[in-house]
């Protein structure tokens, strides 16, 4: 009974962190086609969203069929509770990263203007605290996910400053606000993912340690 | 036979002229008073049979309106540990007890104590239900009434009450003077119950009450258990998980004699600060 309770939660954590691997690969796509203006890349990310999501609704039955069967406590209930919220957080990088997708098409009709904030470094943050958020997911690093809720405060920091940029540059040039405001909904989502990256961190922390963690921290963006 | 009782017979037959009269004041007093206290304090509690150590060094704080499951792998102690909470071991020659445990401040290992009222105030329960081959009113009425009380009148209230308590009476109402044993396994277990708390006790001891039982029963008796904390303080032995889960207050988790975790349950079934008791709670031993 026991084993078969552990194969299952085996199973679990690698189905989840497939997930993962997917969330990651389409926020790379979509800054990379951004970057690039390229259309099909942005297309093919808008596209596989539909995967994350079945992939999300699979994770969240096998969550609730374990718990239903098993009626796992300590460890093994604080996993599947981490894993059912981690679940959600990566449908909506992945929603996330189509919505980044979807502005570099628009981008890609518009006249290309460059972004007041470089938006690559931006993402390059975002990546490396999801990548490192995996990290601590496989290994049970509550150290790593603690560092990696330091990291957010730097990305948040970099959305304030995009805001007011945007703000000014709206102001001298007036006729390209479509494409501003394109670019500032950008680094908007990826502050929302790195948000995203946090809650996962904190359920990594409450996981392992059985600690509660959210809401300890001032409120993030304040505009 | 509850052996319990049995020994209650044998022990006041001698001593009836020193048995009080049934104590109403105590009963009323169970049912009004819902402030939780320090009921039970073991400290320092090492049980012996002949050379073999049960328990080594328990110390452990049980409060009063509350109800405290024990858990542990077989021969872990804690039916030991329970069994000396009425000097139940007292019955097994080659046991030894060391340390102490108060009883709303007493030591009932004084060799002042009387057994008789020690049992009177703190009631069992077993895992094979056990009425004596009487009739259902006898049954209920058979403590109070060896503790004193013969106003039929009396009997009958409290054979009521306590029949009304164990959630007995809408199905043996009219049927007092049937024979217990003609009930199901789970009635004569609420029968025993009924029987337990017949004699106003603080404290009611249960050692696997359900695991006799079919499921319906056992919500039956969870249920109960629900209830009665209201009135009485319950310590509880299950190898049942998930019931300790759902029926107690605070956990114990005895291994190889040792209390290695005494915490809410909650805590004990989502964050267990001991790893062998996350290790025996999520079954990966025991």
């Amino acid at each position: 009974m026991t084993q078969h309770l552990q194969r299952e939660l085996a199973k679990l954590k690698r189905k989840i962190l497939s997930l993962c691997a997917m969330a990651e690969e389409s926020l790379q796509m979509a800054v990379k086609a951004l970057e690039t203006r390229d259309s099909k890349l942005a297309k093919e990310v808008i596209e596989r969203d539909y995967s994350i999501d079945q992939e999300e609704v699979e994770v969240e039955e096998e969550c609730l069929k374990l718990l239903a069967l098993h009626q796992p406590v300590a460890i093994d209930l604080r996993f599947i509770v981490a894993v059912l919220k981690i679940n959600s957080d990566l449908e909506r990088i992945g929603d996330l990263s189509a919505h980044i997708a979807e502005r570099a098409l628009v981008l890609q009709k518009s006249t290309y203007i460059p972004s007041p904030i470089n938006l690559a470094e931006m993402a390059d943050k975002v990546k490396v605290m999801l990548e490192a958020s995996l990290d601590s997911l496989v290994n049970m690093d509550t150290d790593l996910a603690r560092k990696v809720l330091t990291m957010d405060d730097h990305v948040d920091e970099t959305y304030r400053r995009m805001y007011e940029a945007v703000i000014k540059k709206i102001q001298e040039n007036s006729e390209e606000v479509v494409v501003y405001l394109n670019l500032l909904s950008v680094s908007r989502q990826l502050e929302r993912i790195a948000d995203h990256v946090t809650n996962i961190c904190e359920d990594i922390i409450y996981m392992a340690d059985g600690e509660i963690i959210r809401h300890q921290r001032p409120n993030a963006v304040v505009l | 036979m509850d052996s319990s009782t049995l020994s209650i017979e044998k022990e006041t037959s001698k001593k009836m002229s020193l048995t009080t009269k049934f104590d109403k004041q105590n009963m009323k007093r169970a049912v009004d008073n819902k402030v939780t206290k320090t009921v039970i304090e073991a400290k320092n509690l090492s049980v012996f049979y002949g050379m073999n150590q049960a328990l080594f060094d328990v110390s452990m704080t049980i409060q009063g309106k509350q109800v405290t499951a024990l858990i542990g792998p077989s021969g872990c102690g804690k039916s030991t540990f329970l069994r000396t909470l009425n000097r139940m071991n007292d019955l097994i020659r080659s046991v030894h007890v060391e340390g102490t445990i108060l009883i709303d401040g007493q030591n009932i290992y004084d060799s002042k104590v009387d057994v008789v009222s020690l049992r009177k105030g703190v009631g069992m329960v077993f895992q094979k239900s056990n009425p004596f081959p009487k009739s259902i009113y006898e049954n209920v009425a058979f403590g109070p009434r060896i503790h004193g009380e013969r106003n039929r009148g009396n009997l009958d209230g409290l054979v009521e009450q306590s029949l009304r308590q164990a959630g007995l009476w809408e199905e043996v109402k009219d049927r007092l003077t049937a024979n217990a044993l003609s009930l199901s396994g789970g009635q004569q277990q609420r029968l025993c119950i009924a029987r337990a708390i017949a004699v106003g006790p603080e404290i009611l001891l249960m050692d696997e009450p359900a695991s006799a039982l079919d499921p319906k029963s056992t919500a039956r008796i969870e249920d109960l258990i629900g209830e009665l904390r209201k009135d009485f303080t319950i310590v509880i032995v299950t190898h049942n998980m998930q019931q300790a889960a759902r029926v107690s207050d605070h956990t114990a988790f005895f291994y190889e004699g040792n209390l290695i975790e005494f915490n809410r349950t909650q805590h004990i079934f989502t964050n267990p600060t001991e790893e062998k008791t996350e290790d025996y709670v999520t079954g990966r031993f025991g």
